[in-house]
């Protein structure tokens, strides 16, 4: 197949962008952004048809890029957490004084880049997508600018970002310098037959590890996730937390797998000591937030410790338990942001836990779905949460990491307190001063039809783990 | 030797480079601390500007538009470094080298028009 054919969806993505920026510009000074926002969902939904369309394990631009099962897996879940955080945003931007075009561009521009990570077949695409991801993220971030937190978030994320990205650069480089090459399947021959890894290139895949530990937001490399988390528009917490991070966890897993397959013995303790801090920190750290946004940057980095646990497992079974929980955290999650995004008194957005007070008593429904995302972000089953966690400890196991397993296990019941002390926030607690109504038609349905998958996922819970481990298996020869 | 040994030896010329230079700046800043007489008196502690006593502080605020231009500026800049090397070697690159710069010159054009629209090359 040509080169161009297999990065169809990104290509047309990129056009489409540039499109939506020309309509934007050319419109009346001051105009809605509605116009851009529907076109921008429309052009992410081409891109996913695009996507689903393509088949085989191709490698394309002399092996920079690749499109397989694994890649187009994680790519129809960037695409959807996108057009939902596009969808999420509709009220908010403009209440808010943030109804500008460039709004639904930057983000369609952030989800060509997390495209591009999760394709990336060497370390100088990968480099180019994560800067083609951060860039429009650190702008975002900063998007309400006449407010100080958000501006302060935004820089304190372009900061750290920048840093993150040095560390990953100095191990790209070491890597480069001990193997000879930065294209993924070469560097897997030059190391195939060896018994151990060189010093040298171990500091590289420490380094690397380190630089994509910090944009997935592991401990240690976790600090700016609440700060950036609080500080930023909640629609844009929204999609931080949704379609950025599937894209990182993705390149994160093909960046440690297909060039280091061979020798996981070097690098599974450093991502079983980050994965196993994440989520300790994720289930400690959490207890003691009064505000919302806050409470679920901890929970998100203790989920990304969870889906970690698939990575240190360094199996197929492993891969398709990442796949499954990255799937269920997207669902919920655009639920839970859904729900926060709907508590405010009339202009006001509020976002403390305590304003959740008798909510089950004010507004049923909503308090049902969040209800529902609590305790399946808890993990009790038959919810999916339940569901992406156990395939996930199931695999270490079957890899001999009892000692994670039980670890992980542990955190969760940890966990689950935080999660259920917002359901009895909602439900036992008077209310104090109601939430305004109506919610607004799109956060209700996006509500309803994430409540709805993650209590019926149980149902039929093969179509997913099916199609994940199909992708999984593309990461193994 | 094996591979990495020599690309160290390669690098030896670099890093008694280094050492010669750190030495000498060491030498000469050391030299003229201690060699030359010391008489300071107020007048040649107080700072100045061009022989005069400094009109205010550095740290002024300055127009957000000054920054708005340099950046621009590097971009078109960056653009122009690009087109040399392109226009070289565009024999050798042929038309796929040509259609590649066609499309970045088109992407950097839209980038163009945008800006251009915002008012963001108007001074006032």
């Amino acid at each position: 197949m040509h080169d161009f054919a297999i990065a169809l969806p990104e290509i047309f993505l990129a056009v489409a962008a540039m499109a939506m920026l020309m309509i934007g510009v050319f419109q009346k000074p001051g105009s809605d952004m509605g116009l851009v926002s529907w076109l921008g969902i429309l052009s992410l939904a081409v891109a996913l048809v695009l996507v689903v369309t393509g088949e085989g394990d191709n490698v394309s631009f002399a092996g920079l890029f690749v499109d397989d099962p694994f890649a187009r897996f994680a790519k129809v879940l960037i695409l959807i957490g996108s057009a939902a955080a596009i969808i999420l945003s509709q009220g908010f931007v403009r209440r808010e004084g943030m109804n500008r075009f460039e709004y639904p561009v930057l983000i369609m521009i952030a989800t060509l880049g997390m495209l591009m990570m999760v394709s990336a077949n060497d370390l100088i695409s990968l480099y180019m997508g994560i800067e083609l991801q951060s860039l429009p993220l650190y702008v975002l971030a900063a998007f309400k600018r006449d407010s100080t937190r958000t501006t302060e978030a935004g820089l304190k994320y372009f900061v750290l970002g920048a840093l993150s990205s040095g560390m990953l650069l100095y191990g790209c480089s070491m890597i480069y310098g001990f193997t000879g090459s930065t294209t993924f399947g070469d560097i897997a021959n030059v190391m195939q037959g060896q018994e151990k890894a060189g010093l040298g290139l171990v500091i590289g895949i420490v380094f690397l590890s380190a630089g994509l530990a910090f944009k997935v937001s592991a401990v240690p490399f976790h600090m700016w996730t609440p700060d950036v988390y609080e500080g930023a528009p909640s629609p844009v917490t929204a999609f931080f937390a949704t379609a950025p991070k599937v894209a990182a966890l993705a390149m994160f897993l093909r960046a440690m797998l297909e060039p280091f397959g061979g020798m996981e013995a070097d690098w599974r303790q450093i991502i079983w000591l980050i994965s196993v801090l994440s989520m300790l920190l994720g289930a400690f750290a959490a207890i003691g937030q009064h505000n919302i946004k806050r409470l679920m940057a901890y929970s998100s980095i203790g989920h990304v410790g969870y889906a970690l646990v698939g990575l240190t497992a360094a199996t197929s079974e492993g891969v398709r338990g990442v796949l499954v929980y990255l799937t269920i955290y997207l669902v919920m999650n655009v639920g839970t942001f859904a729900c926060i995004l709907a508590m405010r008194r009339g202009d006001r957005m509020v976002e403390s836990i305590d304003d959740l007070r008798g909510l089950g008593k004010t507004h049923k429904g909503m308090a049902m779905a969040l209800a529902i995302f609590m305790f399946s972000l808890a993990g009790v089953p038959p919810l999916a949460g339940f569901f992406g966690k156990f395939y996930v400890f199931m695999a270490a196991i079957n890899a001999g990491l009892y000692y994670l397993a039980v670890i992980g296990v542990l955190a969760s019941v940890v966990g689950a307190f935080y999660y259920l002390r917002i359901i009895k926030i909602m439900y036992f607690d008077e209310p104090t001063e109601p939430l305004s109504k109506p919610i607004g038609m799109e956060l209700g349905v996006l509500m309803a039809v994430t409540a709805f998958l993650t209590a019926a996922f149980f149902v039929v819970p093969g179509v997913l783990v099916n199609g994940a481990a199909v992708a999984a298996g593309s990461l193994f020869p | 030797m094996t591979g990495v040994d020599t690309l160290l030896s390669e690098y030896l010329p670099i890093l008694i480079f280094l050492g010669v230079a750190i030495g000498l700046a060491s030498v000469i800043v050391i030299a003229s601390f201690i060699a030359a007489r010391q008489k300071p008196d107020s007048e040649k502690l107080s700072p100045y500007e061009c022989g005069f006593e400094p009109f205010g502080d550095s740290r002024t605020q300055f127009d957000v538009r000054f920054y708005l231009v340099a950046i621009l500026f590097i971009i078109f800049d960056l653009e122009v470094a690009f087109l040399f090397p392109w226009a070289v070697s565009l024999a050798e690159i042929g038309t796929f080298g040509f259609w590649s710069m066609m499309i970045f010159l088109g992407i950097l054009t839209i980038g163009f028009v945008y800006e251009w629209k915002k008012g963001a090359l108007e001074w006032e």
